[in-house]
């Protein structure tokens, strides 16, 4: 069953195409890594799937609902930079994840109380306790980054959508910042969409890898066609293809040999 | 070495601070000998013990007829349109700043027109607004938040625009609505710049508030400057200007102070 349904989706900035013709059915759960040339419309893709924009042609559809028309808990987002609060303190960016969706963006008593300690427990898991009071001009990027994950995972939404959210991470905490994210896909069993420039990053973390890339080209006007889906990789196990054909066609197993009399 | 790269050091940091003030006091110092000497009644360029005497008679001696230290009391009533003007000013600009700046459909509406409006020089409605609101309080508070009003409002507006679109949209992916986004993501990030913006409009403000005290007032420091002037009491009007310029720097550093202490999120990435 599809859960993110992508039908015949286009997108132009005034006479300037960006995307054409993406059509892609995502299941729930899956992890769809996207790569591309830099300006080719991966970050448009993604805000259309969060629905901070339409489309001018086609429709998102999730879970079989009506298209979006703004962005909202049902879809999460960590983007490369200002994905956290920089005026609220680590702790308060993880409340305000729970407490933003109420009438005055707060709540008092004995409901803060809770929400604190909850947002101290996820800052436990998440390792980010012992900075728990400070802002986020003060921490890492690596840190940062897990911060905006958290916060996002927080809202309990149903995709998660990650703009390179390594990218301007060094090599050894983006290797930790994957466990980090495996760890917590595993846990939730949620749907993620993330916008990489690093192939390597998308063949690990994916189960698929969709490469957007322009099919058609003018030369005498660049501007013309916009980008699509040009290649969609299997990468479960390792990207080996037919790994798993045996579940869904028991019959072709290999018969022991028949125990004829 | 560059002179691009050459700073001075501590001791000598300190002494060209100092420098400029001190030129100018001898340069005075030598103006008014040199003007005294030649004619002891010289009004123009009073002795700085003149100054000094003036001063402390000023702020100390009370009033025959009253019984109050006009300075004092001039100070206060001068504060008080001052702080009035300001006070309201920034409430509108913070407000109107906000709204622009979040709402498509008021940014629509108002920004053209705050942009028009910020171009008529405040001074010129000074009669308006004698002849609206009279020669009392309110026409000077209002020439105070007039003045500063329009140039405060865009600025807030642009701040508000400035907010990096990622973190709107974040606050939309956890749920919150546009007051809340208003509330808790945009104004607590959009109060140290209103207080910078009221740093900056402090000049004008007092500008317009000894413009307004001048043309009709009964008390006030550009009221008694103007006054003054018919005497040539030269030894007064100064102490007002530096009593005048004191009054604007400390208000400057403390509101300095106020958005350090206030906004220690701010301070926390430099
Ligand atoms: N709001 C916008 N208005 C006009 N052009 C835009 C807008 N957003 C993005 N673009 C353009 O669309 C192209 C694709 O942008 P983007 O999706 O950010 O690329 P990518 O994330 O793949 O690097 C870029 O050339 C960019 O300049
Ligand atoms: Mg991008």
């Amino acid at each position: 069953m599809s859960f993110v349904t992508v039908r015949d989706v286009w997108q132009s900035y005034g006479a300037r195409s960006i995307l054409e013709r993406v059509t892609l059915d995502v299941s729930e759960g899956d992890f769809v890594s996207i790569v591309g040339a830099s300006g080719c419309g991966k970050s448009t893709f993604l805000r259309l799937l969060l629905a901070d924009e339409r489309p001018v042609r086609g429709e998102i559809r999730v879970d079989g609902a009506e298209p979006a028309t703004e962005p909202g808990r049902s879809r999460g987002v960590v983007f490369q930079r200002y994905s956290v609060f920089p005026h609220m303190t680590v702790r308060e960016n993880i409340v305000a994840a729970e407490t933003f969706s109420r009438p005055l963006g707060r709540v008092w008593g004995r409901a803060r109380r809770e929400a604190r300690e909850r947002a101290d427990a996820t800052l436990e898991r998440v390792g980010l306790a012992h900075v728990a009071d400070a802002y986020p001009a003060t921490l890492s990027g690596g840190m940062q980054q897990r911060l905006a994950i958290a916060q996002a995972l927080t809202a309990r939404p149903r995709i998660l959508l990650l703009d390179e959210p390594f990218g301007a991470l060094d090599p050894g905490t983006r290797l930790s910042m994957h466990a980090f994210l495996q760890d917590l896909r595993a846990e939730t069993g949620m749907t993620v969409f993330m916008v990489t420039h690093d192939l390597e990053e998308g063949f690990k973390l994916g189960d698929r890898v969709l490469v957007f890339d322009k099919p058609r080209w003018d030369t005498q006007a660049p501007e013309r066609f916009g980008a699509t889906i040009t290649y969609d990789f299997d990468a479960r196990d390792g990207g080996v293809p037919f790994q798993r054909i045996l579940d869904r066609y028991p019959s072709l197993a290999p018969r022991p040999p028949a125990a004829t009399g | 070495m560059r002179l691009i790269n050459r700073r001075p050091a501590r001791p000598a940091a300190v002494l060209l601070t100092a420098l400029p003030f001190v030129a100018v006091a001898i340069a005075y110092a030598i103006a008014s000998e040199i003007r005294l000497a030649a004619n002891p009644q010289d009004k123009l360029l009073p002795a700085p013990a003149t100054i000094w005497d003036t001063a402390v008679r000023l702020f100390s001696e009370p009033d025959r007829r009253t019984g109050e230290i006009l300075l004092w009391r001039d100070t206060a009533a001068s504060l008080r349109r001052l702080a009035v003007g300001v006070g309201a000013g920034a409430l509108v600009s913070l407000l109107l700043g906000v709204l622009i700046g979040l709402l498509p459909y008021v940014r629509r509406t108002l920004s053209d027109f705050v942009a028009v409006i910020s171009m008529v020089p405040p001074l010129a409605l000074l009669p308006i607004l004698f002849i609206v609101f009279g020669l009392g309080e309110m026409s000077k508070i209002v020439l105070i938040a007039i003045g500063i009003t329009p140039l405060m409002i865009r600025d807030l507006a642009q701040r508000v625009l400035d907010i990096p679109h990622e973190e709107i949209v974040k606050a939309q992916t956890l749920g919150a609505s546009t007051p809340v986004i208003a509330l808790r993501v945009v104004l607590p990030q959009i109060l140290p710049r209103l207080i910078s913006a009221v740093r900056l409009q402090l000049g004008p403000a007092w500008l317009f508030l000894i413009a307004a005290e001048a043309v009709a007032a009964e008390v006030g420091l550009g009221y008694r400057i103007f006054l003054v002037r018919r005497y040539l009491a030269m030894d007064i009007i100064l102490t007002y200007v530096i009593w005048i310029t004191l009054l604007a720097f400390v208000i400057d550093w403390a509101l300095k102070q106020l958005s350090r202490r206030a906004f220690p999120w701010k301070e926390a990435g430099l």
